[in-house]
Parts: structure tokens; C-alpha cells; sequence
């Protein structure tokens, strides 16, 4: 029997085909896979333990639909009992009518009153099965279709710091440009408000994505924010209720 | 159609969704001579998109009905690796319109005279083929490419040609330019609601109504015309459009160097 080894230590940075660990003792996890003795990463990521279970957390990719997340998605098409809801993933996802409202539809009826090709919706992802195939739903608090507004697509990765520790970064830009705004874990970000304070809000994402790594970052932005959006007025106005 | 009101509505306030101006363009930048194996190369950036532009010669027979001219050929390639919307097979009619537009912008501009690339009357003419490839797609390929394909013809040199022999020898190039006569600039006007803008993002020529691509020489005449889009456009509209693509067409010039 070979003598178990770790190649790498907890939060190391490992590129695709690096060998993690050699022998039985390890066991391959998210973002990695076993080949022959070793286990290697499958990813660019940052490598976390559990014990002898070895997982990466991506730093790159697509975004991947995973079960619980909430996303923005965009209605690409209306089916015999449905839409297909464009997840900016390699996989698209179907909402079904039972997913989508709690309202009665009698047969035959425009499926397109209810949701349309184009329209922008915050929905969660209830399933993905082994073959990638993803089921969305509506049920559930503020997942509705998104009204006047624009998206913009950055990073998934980067997600978590554009909306900071318990909301902090998003609910700062909100402040600070009067603009509403939404965050999907797919990396879609919503928004709505004055053309000029939107372009300001769309600013400051894209800095938030690119200097993501830097710390300190939420008083970098809070500074940025101060000198930028200067002149807005920030009195928001109320999201309708659906 | 919401998210196209929304568009609207920063039309109407005179801004795009990057903040800019209806008849701004993003920074461009023109590299020249940026491939080895070309006689002239130039890689074009226009904001964010990205395109290269070759530009190669031979030594060909001229066709029957045009003995004594040159041979001056477009090619466009929309590479998938360039925009989640370009895929890999026969050209769309998007990457043949775009080959076409560039190609008649010199060819109708006598930007080239086709007359100077002839060798041997019937026998022997010089071919231009000018090939365009998208880097990277992030709107305005047909203003991009067309400033490409200019900025390649300026930088190309022919290769050593012995006569007797009927060679080429690619390894050697000499100091003799493309017989390049004028300078067409394809500017493309864009037309979403009631509102003009030049150098569109993706989102917007998604919502865009129609568009007309005029190229122009230095001195301002119009060397060719192409619209393209669902709706019509009015006699007033052309002529805003045309004006607009003039005064465009000089700062793409100087971006030229």
C-alpha cells in the first residue's frame, strides 16, 4: 500500500490537472477528480478540507445552477406548459406552470400574459439533476418578474463582494445613487433608476469586480461613492409590490 | 419592449448605458503590422471590441472581363471565441454583410487602384485579399473592420516578385506600398425610437430599429451607402444620418495616425 500524502495545504490556490494528494486516504470532492493514485483539481480554485474530503472553491468558470440558489433569469422561450428561462449558464432551466403563479389557467390560455420572451425574472432554482437539467420556480418571497430596468452580467465569483458581508456593499450603492438593485447568484445584477445614477451604480460594480481582492475594499467604495455620486438625489423610490 | 423603454429613456437625457454621449465613440486604438506573415496587418480596437485585419497579395490570371485590373477581395470571419452569439460553420449572413460593406467601401471609394496591380495584361494581375477576424465582439464590428481594412492596406508592402521565375518570395518584403488612392472612413449612423448614436454596445444594436453605414473620403463625397434593419427610414433621417457619419468620419480618421 502507497503512504497517503497532501500535496497542498487549506485556501492554496491550485490550477487544473495539480495534484492534490496521493493515495486511498483522500477523497475527491466538488472540483476535483481521482487519477490513478492522485487526486487532482479539475479547476482554478482555492483548496478546502474536511477532513480527508477534498473540495476546491472555484475562482473562474461559468456560473453552474445549483438548488437553492436564487438567480436573474431571462424568459428565451414559452413551451407547451412553461418557459425556458435563460440561467447565463451553460444550462438553460424550464419554469413550469405549477412553478410559476398559484393562479388557476384553464387550458388553451396566452401563456405570454403571464410571462413573456424577454422578460427579466428573479426566480430560485429547485433542481438540477445529474444531466444538468435545471427546474426554476417563482414560489417564494420577492421572486417575481422584474420590471423596467437593465442587467448587467459580471463574474459569479464575484457575487459574494458585490453584495458585501450581510448586504453591506449593495445596500451602500443603493444609498449613495437612489438606484434599486438586485443581485442574482449567477452573477446577473439588476437595476432600476435615473439613467445618469444607474450609469454611476453600474460604474461601481464593475470596480467592485475588478478590485475584488483587495481589502479593505467596502471604505475604498464608500469613498468612490462619495466623490462620484455627489449630486444624486437619494430618495429612493418604494419597489412596487407585486 | 420593457427593457427597450428603458433603453429610451436614457436617449431621451442624451446618455448611453456607459455614460456616453449619443454621437460618441468609445476610445479607438490602431496598431499596425502586427502579423509577420502578412503583408499588412492592423488590429483595431474600438472600446471593447476587438478585431484584426490581414491583408495578403499574390500574383494571379485577372478575370475575362477585367484584363487589366487587379483582383480586390474581402473576407470576414465572426469567430465564436469572439461573442457567445458567433458559431462555428458556414458565414452568417451577418459575418457576409459585414465582408461585404468593408469591400465596397474601398472598392466604390477606388481606394484602391485596381489599375496599378496589374503585371501583364491578361496574364498577370496582383490579388488583394483582405481578410478581417473578430477578436473580440462587443459591438460596432462594421466601423471596426472597415478602419481595420484600411489601416492593414496602409501598412501593407509587396513582397519580392521575380518575373522570369514567376515567384513570390514571401520572406522578403520590399518598401513599395498598395497603390492606395484615397481614405474611406465606414461610419455607421444607428437609429433606436427617435434617437441617432454612432458605435453602438451590444444591448443596442439588439434594440436598434435600422442603421445606415455611409463611408466617406477625406473630402467628405459618399463612396457608399448600406442600410440594414426592420424599419424605414425617412428622407430627413438619411440626410441627419449622413451629415453625422461626415463629422464622425474625421475623428476616425485621425484615430488612424
Amino acid at each position: 500500500m502507497t503512504t497517503d500524502a497532501l500535496n497542498v495545504k487549506e485556501k492554496d490556490i491550485v490550477v487544473p490537472g495539480e495534484s492534490l494528494a496521493v493515495g486511498m486516504g483522500f477523497l475527491p470532492s466538488w472540483g476535483t477528480y481521482r487519477d490513478g493514485d492522485s487526486i487532482r483539481a479539475s479547476r482554478l480554485g482555492l483548496v478546502q478540507m474536511d477532513g480527508k474530503v477534498i473540495k476546491l472553491v472555484p475562482l473562474s468558470g461559468a456560473y453552474l445552477p445549483r438548488m437553492g440558489d436564487v438567480i436573474i433569469g431571462l424568459v428565451i422561450d414559452v413551451l407547451m406548459s412553461g418557459w425556458r428561462v435563460d440561467t447565463f449558464s451553460p444550462y438553460s432551466a424550464v419554469l413550469t406552470l405549477a412553478e410559476a403563479t398559484s393562479e388557476f389557467i384553464p387550458k388553451k390560455a396566452d401563456l405570454t400574459k403571464y410571462f413573456d420572451i424577454g422578460d427579466v425574472i428573479m426566480t430560485k432554482v429547485t433542481n438540477v439533476t445529474s444531466q444538468n437539467l435545471v427546474d426554476v420556480s417563482m414560489k417564494g418571497p420577492g421572486l417575481r418578474k422584474l420590471g423596467p430596468g437593465r442587467t448587467l452580467v459580471v463574474d459569479p465569483h464575484r457575487v459574494p463582494r458585490v453584495i458585501g458581508k450581510n448586504g453591506s456593499m449593495v445596500s451602500m450603492i443603493k444609498d449613495h445613487t437612489g438606484c434599486n438593485i438586485l443581485v442574482g447568484q449567477n452573477g446577473v445584477v439588476w437595476l432600476s433608476g435615473e439613467p445618469e445614477n444607474e450609469v454611476i451604480t453600474v460604474q461601481a460594480i464593475e470596480r467592485i469586480c475588478a478590485e475584488s481582492h483587495i481589502s479593505g475594499l467596502t471604505e475604498k467604495m464608500q469613498r468612490w461613492l462619495e466623490q462620484n455620486a455627489k449630486h444624486v438625489n437619494r430618495s429612493r423610490p418604494q419597489e412596487p409590490m407585486q | 419592449m420593457e427593457q427597450k423603454n428603458h433603453m429610451l429613456k436614457y436617449l431621451q437625457k442624451g446618455i448611453r448605458f456607459d455614460g456616453r454621449k449619443l454621437d460618441q465613440y468609445r476610445l479607438i486604438n490602431v496598431e499596425y503590422g502586427v502579423s509577420n506573415s502578412a503583408e499588412g496587418s492592423a488590429i483595431v480596437n474600438v472600446g471593447d471590441t476587438k478585431i484584426i485585419v490581414g491583408v495578403k497579395l499574390a500574383v494571379e490570371k485577372p478575370f475575362l472581363d477585367t484584363a487589366d485590373c487587379g483582383n480586390l477581395m474581402v473576407n470576414a470571419e465572426l469567430t465564436p471565441m469572439s461573442s457567445p452569439d458567433f458559431e462555428p460553420g458556414p458565414p452568417t449572413e451577418t459575418g457576409i454583410e459585414l465582408a461585404r460593406i468593408v469591400d465596397r467601401g474601398i472598392r466604390e471609394s477606388h481606394a484602391i487602384d485596381v489599375h496599378k496591380l496589374c503585371i501583364k495584361e491578361g496574364e498577370k494581375v496582383w490579388s488583394v485579399a483582405i481578410d478581417v477576424c473578430t477578436l473580440n465582439a462587443a459591438g460596432n464590428l462594421i466601423d471596426a473592420a472597415a478602419l481595420g481594412a484600411l489601416a492593414a492596406l496602409k501598412d501593407a508592402r509587396y513582397p519580392a516578385y521575380d518575373l522570369e521565375k514567376n515567384a513570390i518570395d514571401y520572406g522578403e518584403k520590399t518598401d513599395k506600398k498598395l497603390p492606395l488612392e484615397c481614405q474611406p472612413i465606414a461610419v455607421t449612423v444607428w437609429k433606436i425610437g427617435d434617437y441617432l448614436l454612432v458605435d453602438p454596445l451590444p444591448q443596442e444594436e439588439n434594440a436598434a430599429d435600422a442603421r445606415l453605414t455611409v463611408t466617406t473620403i477625406a473630402d467628405g463625397s459618399v463612396a457608399s451607402l448600406q442600410k440594414g434593419g426592420d424599419c424605414p427610414l425617412s428622407v430627413e433621417e438619411v440626410d441627419s444620418m449622413v451629415g453625422l457619419a461626415i463629422e464622425k468620419a474625421k475623428e476616425l480618421r485621425k484615430a488612424l495616425g
